[in-house]
């Protein structure tokens, strides 16, 4: 009996998001709703006993919710409405308000570097022409006025681009610019390379072909890829990644969301790259991450994640194929 | 308000390409068509006569053009017949290209257009280029130039009216604090000048003028010869009052020894359509003589008949 019990406890507290996992198994908790009617002893066993991180047994007569772990749970039932209202909503919307959110609630400055990036030319634009509309000041002049870290000149350019998206590269400007850049970056100053004209100037006016040949040679004149020499520097090297790769940069993202003891905005980020990247290159973001992680990326969701959530991110991951 | 004058019953397009194609024909060209009626027409109907052209004879009007007329008459016809998003993308890349200190067509094309239009001038910049506008800029020019110019192409600004009086005010102190230790290249200033909308500019450029008795441009003269104080001027004036900015580049265009043909075209044809009528009214208070007339005195020929007819001294 004692064994059943405990058996019981630990799936409704695994179907709370207690002991890991994302999202929160919505049918479990019905169900065990069901089951334990006019059996009041279970709840109180489930409080008292195995639920150990979710109840606070200190208090003098009852076992009451741990603050914490509300908060917890209020994010972790609200991650399938995320995804249902993220999906739902424009992508120009999607990528202005996390922009917005960025700046005014403190998100990472890396999904600002994602949304510029990693979007195509005309959705960039997009997302500026919805930032508009929604917020009544340009992309541009919010994060250069609210950005007052070094990063500040390099994510106002990225947001500013408009680049070309033809595929004609100039090779012998890209084997210049790979030079330029090469100096840049030894250029051992008071100022970082992320404050570096010709760094900022490369990296955020040329087109993304342009840039991934001047990658190539830089590769080839120095022995070394661009992201070993900037490794100093986070923003400039997620830069360089989403610029040159967004599956691969995606990967590492997805991957961090699972790790034990992952922080709220690296948990949300897997909602953010699996919506977002759904109609884009989810096919080669499965891919990268097979290859990588030796894993496929389905299973992984599988495991890791609970409920509706789980449902609702596998259906963007594998839905319907679409006919290559 | 726009100069250009169109007749009441406008011409089809295709008689306008059937006309233009006789003028082409023959000995000679006649000018007097391509002015009468390239002259007359606004941007849509130019598109329209452009497209019926090609359709009907298989080469663009352009290469036709350019065929027949040269000198400052074929300038001044091309850059009119492009549509004003190709205008703005040929003459940000001709700029770019031979770009130097004293050049001001960048800040023109960047802040004398409203939002949409300097969008529109980087798309047609990308079809006609192969590559962006900023990145073009970005290469060609150095230093303090280059802080300030790639932002101002870059900026994709806000065209709502709202302002923010205690952002105004608190920015209006920026701007004269960064001044007065004469940071002109400062990353603030040149943050509120190349990203505020510009409702917001307007608004911090009044206070500026309130809190410290004068116009902000008074204290960017401290040196007459320095080129990058004078570009920052000339932003100025082109968001708070582009018809004086222009008036003062005729003038000058006129008053040169030898006329600055280059100055001249480029203003006639780029605000013809928006308020060549407003410059002229301001070229009137300063020079006590009407521009059609200083115009004519200076320049000759088609090139003469071209201005005066986007002047709309003529009937269409």
């Amino acid at each position: 009996m004692a064994h059943l019990i405990a058996e019981e406890c630990e799936k409704l507290t695994r179907a709370f998001s207690g002991f890991g996992g994302l999202g929160v198994e919505e049918k479990e908790l019905v169900s065990v709703i069901g089951n334990w009617r006019h059996e009041p002893e279970k709840r109180s066993h489930f409080r008292r006993g195995c639920a150990a991180p979710l109840f606070n047994a200190e208090v003098e007569n009852f076992e009451r919710w741990e603050d914490d772990f509300v908060k917890h749970l209020k994010a972790e039932f609200a991650r399938f409405k995320n995804v249902v209202l993220l999906w739902a909503m424009h992508p120009w919307e999607r990528d202005a308000r996390w922009a917005n959110h960025v700046l005014h609630k403190a998100h990472p400055f890396a999904i600002l570097v994602e949304i510029a990036c990693t979007r195509s030319t005309e959705e960039l634009l997009g997302a500026r022409r919805a930032y508009h509309t929604l917020f009544h000041h340009s992309l541009e002049e919010d994060v250069a006025y609210r950005v007052k870290e070094s990063n500040a000149q390099l994510l106002v350019g990225l947001v500013s681009s408009y680049r070309y998206e033809g595929s004609h590269v100039d090779e012998e400007r890209a084997k210049l610019e790979a030079k330029a850049l090469n100096d840049a970056i030894k250029k051992a100053g008071a100022k970082k390379p992320i404050e570096n004209e010709d760094i900022i100037r490369i990296l955020t006016t040329r087109s993304k072909p342009h840039l991934k040949v001047t990658f190539k040679f830089y590769k080839e004149m120095y022995g070394k890829s661009i992201e070993e020499d900037i490794a100093g520097d986070k923003c400039l090297q997620e830069t360089v990644q989403c610029l040159r790769s967004p599956p691969i940069y995606f990967c590492k993202i997805i991957n961090r969301a699972f790790k034990d003891g992952a922080e709220k905005n690296t948990k949300e980020a897997l909602t953010r790259v699996i919506v977002s990247r759904s109609e884009i290159d989810m096919a080669e973001i499965k891919e990268v991450y097979h290859k990588q992680y030796g894993v496929k990326l389905e299973d992984v969701i599988a495991k890791s994640t609970h409920g509706n959530y789980r449902d609702a991110l596998l259906s963007l991951v594998t839905g319907k194929e679409q006919e290559s | 308000m726009a100069t250009l004058k169109v007749p009441s019953s406008v011409p089809s397009p295709l008689e306008d390409a059937d006309r233009l194609r006789k003028a082409f024909v023959g000995w000679g060209t006649d000018e007097k068509t391509i002015v009468s009626i390239l002259g007359h027409r606004t941007a849509s109907q130019r598109m329209e006569i452009r497209r019926v052209y090609k359709e009907l004879f298989g080469e663009e009007l352009f290469t036709s053009l350019d065929k027949e007329i040269s000198g400052d008459f074929e300038r001044i016809v091309l850059l009119w017949t492009f549509h004003p998003a190709e205008r703005d993308a040929f003459l940000a890349n001709e700029a770019a290209r031979k770009w130097n200190p004293s050049n001001r067509v960048l800040i023109e094309v960047a802040c004398a257009r409203s939002s949409g239009q300097l969008f529109a001038a980087r798309q047609a910049y990308h079809a006609r280029y192969k590559r962006s506008l900023e990145e073009d800029v970005a290469a060609h020019t150095t230093g303090d130039f280059r802080k300030l110019l790639v932002p101002l192409v870059s900026a994709f600004r806000y065209e709502g009216e709202e302002v923010n009086k205690t952002l105004a005010k608190s920015e209006a102190k920026i701007l004269h604090e960064k001044i007065s230790d004469k940071g002109y290249n400062d990353e603030e200033l040149i943050r509120i000048i190349t990203t505020r909308s510009k409702a917001q500019l307007l608004a911090t450029f009044n206070h500026y003028n309130d809190q410290f008795g004068h116009p902000i441009n008074k204290d960017l003269k401290s040196d007459p010869k320095d080129e990058y104080l004078a570009a920052l001027r000339a932003t100025i004036r082109c968001f708070t009052c582009p018809a004086k900015y222009f008036e003062k580049v005729v003038r000058f265009a006129i008053n040169k020894l030898g006329t600055d043909e280059y100055a001249l075209t480029r203003v006639i044809t780029t605000r013809a359509e928006v308020d060549l009528q407003e410059i002229k009214d301001v070229y009137q208070q300063r020079n006590s003589v009407a521009m059609d007339h200083a115009v004519s005195g200076e320049t000759s020929g088609d090139y003469k008949s071209m201005l005066l007819a986007l002047l709309g001294h003529e009937e269409a």
